[in-house]
């Protein structure tokens, strides 16, 4: 049954019965979608896949776990190729260029993306950075006090 | 007549907000004691008339008045009871009212029993408060109004959304909700010593307490939030990256890096700058969390309010609050002086590494949720999920819990590096048996990050016990035990995420009634299908009647499907073993007449939550620990020992 378009339920859920009728009567079939491969490693491999590729119509969820037609058929197309032969990153490109970059989840290597790595190793090192310098002059401040026999709060 | 006296108890306490503010800051300014005297009362009636507003709204619902808006648009009838009373806060404007709420009761609470603090911090406290709560007031009144009359009424109302009708969320929003607000609490703290230049051990301690529990209530509404994302989307998932879900972890990286810096800074009176610093990041992340679900901004499975100008009302009060907070801490911060000193071998540079890590996952979690955003604006949609997240959050989460090991085998102040590696000697050889034996076992079979959570999660577990080692147990601090069982939760926690990562089964197959499949050991057969009617739903149920070895059961999931609003659920039917979960969905029918059947076997996914529990049982403990002393003091002296109450720093 179709399930969980939450915010659009209530719109959704009529047409999506209909649409589903339909889809049986004069649509291709979508035999993969409910059904694993038989070959456990192209069953993983496709499986591999299917959780990096985004359901258009759902929310913030994978193909691999949606109830959405949508997701059903795309999880269908993408075991029948997988069972072809195809190699999965093959799909992607084709699903990317069908569907666009929206599609993917699997991080590209397009300039634009770089500051989602880019952003955090800065952080990383230029805290790691300041931690070290400020924690090594408390040691040195500490160890002057220690030989001029002071002592008392810093600055 | 129920309503209108809401609506007036809310405005009446937003005229009480500005007057506490007022009394705060001219108080403070001008030195006027007698103006500072009327903040603590000013507080009290406030929480008890925003209360009093809360609890009508409750009433609403509970009496199903159609002729208030938000209960007609929300609220159905023929809703089992329990919904009716959840259903007060399930909605836009009422979760944003029981916000309030809770923010009002916390100031309350602050105004009573506070006693630690010095009076003109804990007057500028006060007054911190009482001006977030301004804004909020402002945004329930002018654009959130939960009281507003529909004339003329419908004759019933359009029901709550089916997937939040369940048990679990009923109070899920709450929980986090009440963790939000107690960050707010040690933001007012954190700018009511900027105020007044006090940022010292004592601040730090009077802050620790609402950190912690505002700690403890994310812990515990993430877990639970998790668990019904697993049981009740169906998939067998229970962590989507979902912008929603980052919301509420981005405040709780925040907390948990503030609650170790704080406990630096009640113990060494050391990190005085940063740890008000995180307590300002905090609450901006619940802040940014609140933007995030509530303008609709991202259309998500859990987000129920789309409407742009709700959206920039709380861009603006973000932007005030964290705009001001910040502005106060650089105009401040040459004032606060440098805390107590430490070596770069001892626990406090342990739980600055803990901090930076933190930080740095807190860092990647929001660009990771905001850059879609971004990118978007620009013209280019791009999606960031599970891959960017798993790979970039998941290294440094155990890098973190290295650090963790060590941290409370270090001494403070200063230590020997030599000293400290030979007391991890046992975790670290535990950690290459792990690895060794999985190496063998499991060859090929784990992605690295299972392999190395798992190898980790042992090291991790051995360690977090280590502190209690040559202890005399019974004379041990309760604070101590609370460390060690939140850290185990965490060892707990990894070990279930990366088992069920690695060692999950799942099958999808289509069954008729009398057929039989095997999976992972276990038999299943489909006995039968039946319709089934419930309150306000119908649905068919399956009877599957499974066994392993000598065990058994029946289990019966459902397809459900609620008329109002129309919507179809699955009902996951979930068996616990001590050893992991079985876990089985009904789908569709087929045109031949059978049904799609999803079948997982997760060993061990439940130690993902008990370790979240423990965690948060940790945190109990260490609050009761920690604060025992001071409360048992003021129930023994009463209000008889009204004062600055220094005695008990």
């Amino acid at each position: 049954m179709r399930a969980l378009l939450l915010l659009l339920a209530a719109l959704l859920a009529q047409p999506a019965l209909a649409q589903s009728a339909l889809a049986q009567s004069a649509l291709p079939p979508a035999p993969y979608a409910y059904r694993q491969l038989d070959d456990p490693a192209q069953e993983k491999q496709a499986h591999d896949l299917m959780v990096t590729i985004r359901c258009l119509t759902c929310q913030s969820q994978s193909i691999a776990d949606s109830d959405a037609s949508m997701a059903g058929d795309l999880r269908s197309e993408i075991r029948e190729r997988i069972a072809r032969g195809e190699k999965p990153e093959h799909i992607r490109r084709w699903l990317i260029e069908r569907y666009g970059d929206w599609i993917s989840y699997e991080p590209t290597s397009d300039p634009i993306l770089w500051p989602l790595w880019g952003v955090p190793l800065l952080m990383l090192i230029g805290g790691a950075a300041l931690a070290a310098t400020r924690i090594r002059r408390r040691g040195r401040r500490n160890g002057r006090r220690g030989r001029n026999g002071k002592e008392g709060a810093g600055q | 007549m129920i309503a209108e006296l809401g609506l007036a108890a809310l405005w009446m306490a937003a005229a009480l907000a500005a007057l506490q503010l007022l009394f705060s800051v001219l108080g403070l300014a001008q030195g006027k004691a007698e103006l500072l005297s009327g903040v603590r009362p000013v507080a009290i009636a406030q929480g008890v008339l925003v209360l009093l507003a809360f609890l009508c709204l409750v009433a609403l619902f509970w009496r199903s008045d159609m002729s208030v808006a938000l209960v007609a648009l929300n609220s159905h009838s023929a809703k089992p009871w329990l919904y009716k009373f959840a259903g007060a806060w399930g909605n836009h404007e009422g979760s944003m009212l029981l916000w309030v709420t809770v923010m009002g009761a916390a100031g309350a609470a602050v105004a009573l029993f506070e006693r630690a603090l010095r009076r003109d911090t804990h007057m500028a406290t006060l007054g911190a408060q009482a001006a977030i709560s301004l804004g909020f007031y402002a945004f329930l009144l002018f654009s959130s109004n939960p009281f507003a009359r529909l004339d003329p009424a419908p004759r019933d109302g359009q029901g709550l959304n089916p997937l939040l009708q369940d048990p679990g969320l009923a109070f899920h929003p709450p929980t986090l909700y009440f963790g939000y607000v107690g960050l707010s609490v040690a933001f007012s703290f954190a700018v009511g010593a900027l105020v007044t230049r006090r940022v010292d051990a004592l601040f730090a301690r009077a802050m620790r307490p609402w950190v912690l529990a505002a700690w403890v209530l994310l812990t515990i509404g993430i877990t639970a939030g998790s668990y019904w994302a697993y049981y009740e989307l169906g998939w067998g998932g229970w962590w989507f990256w979902d912008p929603v879900e980052n919301a509420s972890l981005m405040p709780w990286l925040a907390a948990t890096a503030l609650l170790h810096s704080v406990t630096v800074l009640a113990t060494r009176d050391a990190l005085r700058a940063w740890t008000v610093m995180l307590a300002v990041v905090a609450f901006s992340m619940s802040m940014v969390g609140t933007f995030l679900v509530r303008s609709g901004i991202l259309t998500s499975v859990h987000a129920f309010a789309v409407d742009p100008e709700r959206g920039s009302f709380i861009l603006a009060l973000l932007a005030i609050y964290i705009g001001g907070a910040l502005a106060l801490f650089a105009l401040r911060v040459g004032t606060v002086r440098e805390g107590a000193q430490f070596e770069l071998v001892s626990r406090e540079a342990l739980l600055v590494v803990n901090n930076l890590l933190l930080t740095v996952i807190l860092g990647v979690v929001l660009i990771g949720t905001l850059y879609p955003l971004m990118t978007e604006a620009f013209g280019h949609k791009v999606s960031v999920g599970p891959p960017y997240f798993d790979r970039i959050a998941g290294p440094l989460a155990l890098a973190l819990m290295l650090a963790m090991v060590a941290g409370p085998l270090t001494r403070w102040r200063r230590d020997r590096a030599g000293v400290v590696g030979g007391r991890l000697i046992w975790p670290l050889l535990a950690m290459l048996g792990a690895g060794a034996v999985l190496g063998v076992l499991a060859h090929g079979r784990l992605s690295l990050l299972s392999f190395f959570g798992l190898v980790i999660a042992v090291g991790v577990a051995l360690g977090s016990v280590i502190p209690l080692f040559k202890r005399n147990l019974r004379r041990t601090p309760l604070f101590v035990y609370g460390m060690v069982i939140a850290h185990l939760g965490c060892a707990v926690s990894i070990a279930g995420m990366a088992s069920d990562s690695a060692f999950t089964t799942e099958k999808l197959i289509a069954m008729a009634p009398g057929d039989r499949v095997e999976s992972a050991g276990w038999t299943l057969h489909f006995d039968r299908v039946a319709p089934l009617a419930g309150d306000n739903w119908i649905a068919m149920q399956a009877d599957v009647s499974v066994s392993r070895g000598g065990a058994k059961a029946v289990l019966h999931p459902q397809s459900r499907f609620f008329t109002s609003p129309p919507t179809t659920t699955t009902e996951s039917a979930i068996l616990t073993r001590w050893n992991g979960q079985l876990y089985v969905v009904l789908g569709e029918q087929l045109e031949d007449g059978r049904w799609q059947m999803r079948i997982w076997w997760k060993p061990f996914v439940t130690l993902i939550w008990l370790g979240g529990l423990m965690i948060a049982l940790g945190g109990v403990l260490t609050l009761i620990g920690r604060e025992r002393r001071g409360w048992m003091l003021r129930l023994r002296k009463g209000s008889a020992a009204r004062g600055t109450g220094e005695e008990w720093a």
